[in-house]
């Protein structure tokens, strides 16, 4: 049987290639998105900011800013379960990954947001789950939620283009 | 000359987003205010892009246009509204919007309930084509009062 890989090299292999995903997206940076990795499972991590309030009277996050982050966080988790496999087998390698080198993203085709109730002024999490991914179209829903994972303030659904994968 | 209301309503819906920090942020600019209807837009930067490849503007950022549009269109909605907030809104994106081009979306109030108002909207660049992306939504309308 084969030994298994010593775990720095595990860790600095995914943590690289997620590092290269997330940060060739320019508006995930604008917005203070990062992703918290356990495993193959994501979670996104909106830093609060000023310039995220929409309404300064309550004061709530923008409705815009709710929307912006968990497609964001939707495009990443599928793109992420995309190149998994690929990273794992080691058949592309984490090093020197570029927007260039890596695979294109998921296109969004559609994206319905359900406000449950108006996002606080502090830290957001979402994380996404892949109901359906096929060859071209994949289907995911995503939970958004601040002080208490059971209250979500926003959860959304929708639809992505699969990039096209050569071979 | 224009009409005198319109350009007084045009002038206190751009206060009314200049106070809002997110869209600030995004630089948005009101075109238009109307009975039920208001025309934003905002233009293309570097920070906003999504796919670094092609330049093109993340969706969420169109999102975040059309959803202000919408709010406005509620506000502007002679139902004299004394706030909103978006209950719901689906997106449909049609096409990828030109890189370094200026987005506009026009917002349409064209239901009002006792407490619901119902928004449709469209995103176009600059290129006279059909739109970037159209959504649908559904905002609270707080008349005030009774509650």
């Amino acid at each position: 049987m084969k030994r298994p890989e010593p775990i720095q090299v595990v860790k600095q292999r995914r943590d690289g290639a997620l590092a290269a995903l997330v940060g060739g997206v320019p508006y995930a940076r604008f917005l203070g998105i990062s992703f918290d990795r356990r495993g193959d499972e994501l979670t996104g991590v909106l830093r609060f900011d000023e310039k995220l309030i929409g309404n300064p009277a309550l004061p709530a996050l923008h409705g815009g800013v709710t929307a912006a982050f968990l497609e964001v966080t939707a495009i990443v988790t599928l793109s992420w379960a995309m190149l998994w496999d690929d990273l794992e087998a080691g058949r592309l390698a984490a090093e020197g990954l570029t927007p260039e080198t890596l695979p294109r993203l998921p296109k969004t085709i559609d994206f319905s947001v359900d406000y449950l109730r108006s996002g606080l002024p502090r830290d957001a999490y979402a994380r996404a789950r892949v109901n359906r991914s096929g060859r071209r179209y994949a289907s995911i829903h995503v939970e958004g939620w601040q002080d208490n994972r059971d209250r979500l303030f926003a959860q959304a659904t929708g639809h992505f283009l699969m990039p096209r994968r050569e071979e | 000359m224009s009409d005198p209301t319109s350009d007084s309503r045009n002038r206190l819906a751009q206060q009314f987003i200049s106070a809002l920090p997110h869209c600030r942020a995004l630089s948005m600019r009101v075109e238009e205010a109307a009975d039920g209807v208001a025309v934003l837009s905002m233009p293309w930067a570097e920070e906003l892009v999504g796919d670094p490849i092609t330049g093109v503007i993340h969706g969420g950022a169109i999102s975040a246009l059309m959803d202000t549009s919408g709010g406005a269109a509620v506000l502007c909605h002679p139902a004299a509204a004394m706030s909103t907030a978006t209950m719901d809104l689906r997106i449909d994106y049609m096409r990828a919007a030109a890189p370094r081009e200026r987005i506009t979306a026009r917002a349409v109030c064209h239901h009002v309930t006792r407490s619901v108002a119902f928004v449709r909207a469209e995103a176009f660049d600059e290129s006279g084509e059909g739109p970037v992306a159209v959504a649908n939504g559904a905002f609270t309308l707080d008349r005030g009062g009774d509650r």
